[in-house]
């Protein structure tokens, strides 16, 4: 399916009956070059890299459910580059050169809104742990202000500045960072890699792997067996029961974390502002809805919902930051199952089985990773070395010792 | 969620911090042969199932007792409680 102008007003006035399908649905082939599992934001962006990048176009993108309809469409759909260790920011800010270029790539709408994020701080100390931050964003190519007191109050003069516990001393402000319509990501990437002649199969779903003399010879499947000569994991949220298929133990939880939104306001909030002090986060959709993030529930979790008590929290954060949220009506909130990794950051590596190779681990972060991890998950299944910006997303680093920690926390998967 | 504490009786899991997989309780013996691999995978590597989880849950604002509590992490649906030490002298350690 293209689109132009023309279509669009030809369309409108003969009652939209003209449209087609974005994507096509195939029956799978015998086999593949490269069968990917998880049609997900990640996979979609990689088997898209795959055929534009590096020429490869005999793949296929498998997928349980309907394409999108994981954490790629569960999000708080923000973007941003304002990691803080070598190991991770390179990787972050090549996602979101990629992001930047993205709709002019895949000739696709996704509504890349760089309205900034602002991290707010309330002490000395978080001050100067922003400033090293914004320091080390600055060297690998991002951008990063540090504001005062009144340099916030000047973009939203709403907030609680004057909290007898967290007065708002100041912000780390990231002016590229923001949001993204996060379906639409979804379906510009299958529809990129669709064109390029991957077949994405839909409702199908993996139910083991073909595994001889220590090499993958394909992924048995609802729909039959499908051969590969690479197959590609990369279902975040379900690394653990996927790979386990393939006799893997993996170093990661599955976490359950919530989001919710608002009824529809008027604008009140054009960027993104995180709390320092507790678990709340916040932004406005195109659609005006106050879109709320806050932490994990904290125990292991499949349910692709939470409970209350963290509801609360998020909610007690949000009047803390903002007193005049408590005049606005929750709509919905919902949940979605994070690869909670043992030092906070994802992995694209190979595993010890020839022609299996695993992407997952994103926790918090994987829709903002979403155009990189694709991207370096390509090179890596093309040409079997890592990307240079993802060398250190390796499985064997906690044997090695050279653990990627952003908050210090050690192996305790829902700290981080 | 609730939890069927075994000594306080049914009590609400905001009371309770979580550490995760009770396998944690069958720490490698730091003498033993290949102990450094044995601490990986003890320190590193869960089993993460979707389905039965038995979990050690601790009575931060309680009692403060350690509990091995099995839930299913499809339902949230609590099965069975058990106090720590119970669990881990059942399991040969000494408390």
């Amino acid at each position: 399916m293209r689109y132009s102008g023309l279509k669009v007003i030809k369309e409108a006035l003969t009652g939209h009956k003209g449209w087609r399908p974005t994507w096509r649905d195939p029956e799978p082939k015998k086999s593949y070059d490269v069968v990917i599992i998880g049609g997900g934001g990640h996979g979609l962006a990689t088997a898209y890299y795959l055929a534009k990048n590096h020429n490869i176009t005999n793949v296929a993108v498998i997928e349980k459910g309907w394409i999108g309809g994981g954490n790629v469409g569960r999000n708080t759909t923000i973007i941003r580059s304002n990691y803080l260790l070598d190991g991770n920011e390179p990787f972050y800010e090549l996602s979101l050169q990629l992001w930047e270029g993205l709709e002019q790539d895949f000739n696709y709408n996704a509504m890349v809104s760089q309205r900034g994020i602002l991290n707010l701080v309330h002490t000395d100390a978080q001050r100067d742990a922003a400033r090293r931050r914004g320091n080390a964003m600055i060297l690998n190519g991002s951008d990063a202000e540090l504001l005062d007191t009144d340099g916030v109050r000047s973009m939203y003069p709403f907030l609680n500045f004057n909290d007898a516990r967290f007065p708002i001393k100041g912000g780390l402000l990231h002016r590229r960072g923001g949001t993204v319509r996060h379906d639409a990501v979804a379906w510009g990437y299958a529809r990129g890699a669709d064109l390029r002649g991957v077949d994405i199969i839909q409702n199908c779903e993996v139910t083991g792997f073909k595994i001889e003399n220590g090499k993958c010879l394909g992924v048995e499947t609802t729909k039959g067996f499908i051969g590969a000569n690479k197959v590609a994991s990369c279902v975040a949220g379900s690394s653990s029961r996927v790979m386990e298929k393939a006799g893997m133990r993996l170093p990661i939880e599955s976490h359950v974390l919530q989001a919710f939104v608002s009824e529809g306001l008027k604008p009140v909030l054009d960027g993104v502002i995180t709390f320092g002090a507790g678990h709340f986060y916040c932004s406005q959709s195109d659609k005006g809805g106050l879109v709320f993030g806050g932490d994990l529930d904290m125990y292991n979790s499949y349910a692709q919902r939470g409970n209350l008590p963290v509801v609360e929290d998020v909610m007690e954060g949000g009047m803390a930051l903002i007193p005049a949220l408590g005049r606005v009506r929750m709509l919905r909130s919902w949940g979605g199952i994070m690869d909670m990794s043992m030092d906070g950051s994802p992995f694209i590596d190979k595993t010890h089985i020839d022609g299996l190779y695993f992407n997952g681990g994103w926790c918090y972060g994987g829709f903002k990773a979403t155009p990189a991890s694709g991207w370096c998950y390509a090179h890596l299944l093309a040409t079997d070395t890592p990307h240079k910006v993802a060398t250190a997303y390796r499985l064997d680093r906690f044997r090695r010792g050279c653990m990627i920690d952003e908050k210090g926390q050690g192996a305790q998967p829902n700290l981080h | 969620m609730i939890i069927n504490h075994p000594i306080l009786g049914p009590r609400d899991s905001q009371e309770f911090t979580y550490l995760g997989d009770a396998a944690l309780i069958d720490r490698p013996d730091w003498q033993a042969e290949g102990a450094a691999d044995q601490f990986h995978d003890y320190l590193y590597l869960r089993d993460n199932p979707a389905g039965e989880h038995r979990e050690l849950w601790f009575h931060e604002q309680g009692d403060r007792s350690w509990l091995v509590v099995t839930r299913n992490t499809v339902t949230h649906e609590i099965l069975n409680v058990e106090l720590a030490r119970d669990v881990a002298r059942a399991r040969g350690r000494s408390k």
